[in-house]
């Protein structure tokens, strides 16, 4: 088992850590631990604590701890099968623990399921989660994953999510970033096969001195694939942001269909949001496009909002709101939907000094 | 019975003086029109009204019944009674009228309950379809529908008055008729008679629409009032005939050349 006072941390100075805080990282403040998990759903298909998984490869230092000390979640759907209900993914961090929590979702061929994995913490105190995800799509399975980070404010997390996508299999993956002092996932997705698709969508708003950090990689190395990803986030207060994507494209990979867009809201003076698209295209016969914003709310339309008799600090919530619709439309489940409106709508701190 | 009344207005955009001495006075259930060609201020006069960022007022005054509007934000003279059609209305992305107007209403101290309904009712008599009710805010409707839209958000939140920035423009002939008649409808209710200021280059709003006043605005002042009479003057001659040619020298403050330059 490595120790966490074995870990050699990377530095900021390498590109896939650039802008990160990583050298704020002090891992002799947290001690490895299990979270507390509560798993609901199939119990067919699940295997909670299953035995450690080693046959996935780890991108980096914090995958490797991964592999040491995983806590593991595994969901098995057999071809032709449907699970009907969402399996639901509980994982609390205690205060003061490094955890390494994994899930690993395999689908056979023509299989279906919806998997929602949310991270909290269960106090006030400073904790480093860092967790896995590894998704394999056999053909024509679809799966719908969706990631909420709930942290506290305090927190660290540093994860990985790692997909692969069969013939003709449909990959829906989302994610929700509120909490976490540093949050970073870093997504590797790869259209392995012929007639794949992989959808990606992202809400993110740090406030405070929070930051969410995401690396994203749309990998094809298959023909006739195709992949849409769009992220949006805001930053207030002193919060941060990164979004660096990468549209990579094999030789071989021709007939390919890749879409990236992030867009960001920076909502206070003292905010701040980087946003690097990045495209590697080897092959002529492709469709891509990337889009990428960074800037305050559009004063016409809070004008507009404001003109009807709507005070500002409504106007700018209703803005904000508003342009996260997009990526709330595309989430899988209708209830947590309500949720997080009602989440970033509070976490508006329009109006209060800074 | 509300008044709005705006004297000597002087306003700039980045330095340059747009609006040069209005004066306007507009009761309840009067339609007053502005009229004149581009450049006059016609769009400056209806964002210095409603506040728009970027305008400053240099002198002058606007009221509403006694009320001084330049001292209020743009969502306070909204709810102190003045409504602005705009000649673009802005898309909001992912915002629905009913939260844009229920929003709107709350702040006004007015009853949300039954807005559904209410919208779907004032859709109707706007010959603005419901199932544009549950589009985001003004997103791919066509310029007919817009100002469709702008006209229902009127009836909806009764304003003392009515400010319309072009509302020709952009639209087709019936949206334009519906969107007029709508306003006159209001102008003439019984009970709370709508005041209307129209701001317009063309005329042919006010085939539909027909003011009891007509203003000329030339280079940021208006150069004569009149009755709908005007109207037929300026379809005749065009607004030739209201320019002052002895005016021009003063208007080009402007240095002109580099002796004008060092003369300043």
């Amino acid at each position: 088992m490595l120790a966490l006072a074995d870990l050699q941390l990377p530095t900021a100075d390498a590109e896939i850590w650039r802008y990160s805080r990583i050298a704020e990282l002090d891992v002799s403040a947290f001690s490895i631990q299990r979270g507390s998990l509560d798993v609901s759903g199939d119990s067919a298909v699940l295997s909670i604590d299953a035995d450690a998984d080693s046959t996935i490869e780890s991108p980096d230092v914090f995958a490797e701890y991964n592999a040491s000390h995983q806590q593991t979640v595994c969901v098995d759907v057999p071809a032709d099968t449907t699970v009907e209900e969402p399996i639901v993914i509980e994982f609390q961090a205690e205060d003061g623990s490094a955890t390494f929590p994994r899930t690993v979702i395999r689908l056979g061929a023509h299989a279906t399921c919806t998997v929602i994995e949310r991270f909290r913490s269960a106090g006030e105190a400073p904790s480093l989660t860092s967790p896995l995800l590894s998704i394999e799509a056999g053909p024509g399975a679809k799966v719908t994953y969706l990631a909420v980070n709930d942290l506290n404010e305090v927190s660290w997390q540093i994860g990985h999510q790692l997909i692969s996508a069969g013939r003709d299999s449909s990959v829906r993956l989302s994610t929700i970033t509120l909490g976490g002092y540093y949050t970073r996932v870093r997504t590797e997705a790869t259209s392995k096969e012929t007639g794949s698709e992989i959808e990606q969508v992202a809400l993110y708003f740090a406030g405070g001195d929070q930051m969410h950090d995401f690396r994203v990689i749309q990998n094809h190395v298959a023909e006739h694939t195709s992949s849409d990803l769009l992220f949006k986030g805001a930053v207030q207060d002193h919060a941060r942001s990164v979004y660096t994507g990468m549209i990579s494209i094999d030789e071989g990979a021709k007939g390919t269909s890749a879409n990236q867009t992030n867009r960001n809201l920076t909502l206070s003076e003292g905010a701040w949001a980087e946003s690097v698209p990045n495209l590697d295209i080897r092959n002529n016969d492709v469709r891509c496009s990337h889009a990428s914003t960074v800037g305050p709310i559009n004063e016409e339309q809070r004008y507009y909002l404001e003109s009807r008799g709507v005070p500002p600090e409504v106007a700018e919530r209703l803005v904000v709101l508003g342009f996260f619709d997009e990526v709330l439309s595309r989430l899988p489940d209708g209830t947590i939907v309500d949720e997080v409106r009602d989440r970033v709508a509070r976490k508006l701190s329009i109006g209060v000094a800074s | 019975m509300s008044v709005l009344e705006i004297s000597g207005l002087h306003a700039e955009v980045a330095g340059n003086e747009i609006l040069r001495g209005i004066d306007l006075t507009i009761a309840s259930g009067e339609v007053h029109a502005v009229m004149g060609p581009n450049g006059a201020g016609k769009s400056t006069l209806s964002a210095v009204i409603m506040g728009r960022p970027g305008y400053t007022v240099t002198a002058g005054s606007v009221t509403l019944d006694g009320v001084d509007l330049l001292a209020l934000s743009t969502w306070e003279r909204a709810i102190a009674g003045v409504h602005l059609i705009m000649q673009y209305p802005t898309e909001v992305p992912g915002v629905s009228l009913a939260d844009a107007l229920g929003e709107a209403l709350q702040h006004r101290g007015r009853d949300t309950a039954g807005l559904s309904e209410l919208l779907k009712a004032e859709a109707d008599r706007i010959g603005f379809e419901h199932r544009f009710l549950d589009r985001p805010l003004n997103v791919d409707l066509s310029g007919g529908e817009k100002k469709r839209n702008e006209t229902l958000q009127l009836s909806v939140l009764q304003p003392l008055f009515a400010i319309l920035d072009e509302l020709d423009s952009g639209l087709d002939i019936d949206a334009l008729r519906d969107c007029s008649r709508r306003v006159e409808e209001l102008s003439n209710d019984a009970e709370h008679p709508l005041g209307v200021l129209a701001i317009t280059h063309y005329s042919r709003l006010l085939n539909e629409l027909r003011p009891d006043h007509i203003h000329i605005l030339v280079k940021g002042q208006i150069v004569n009032s009149g009755g709908p009479e005007l109207a037929e003057v300026l379809e005749r001659d065009g607004y030739a005939a209201f320019i002052d040619e002895e005016d021009e020298p003063a208007e080009s403050s402007a240095p002109s050349s580099l002796d004008d330059l060092f003369k300043m």
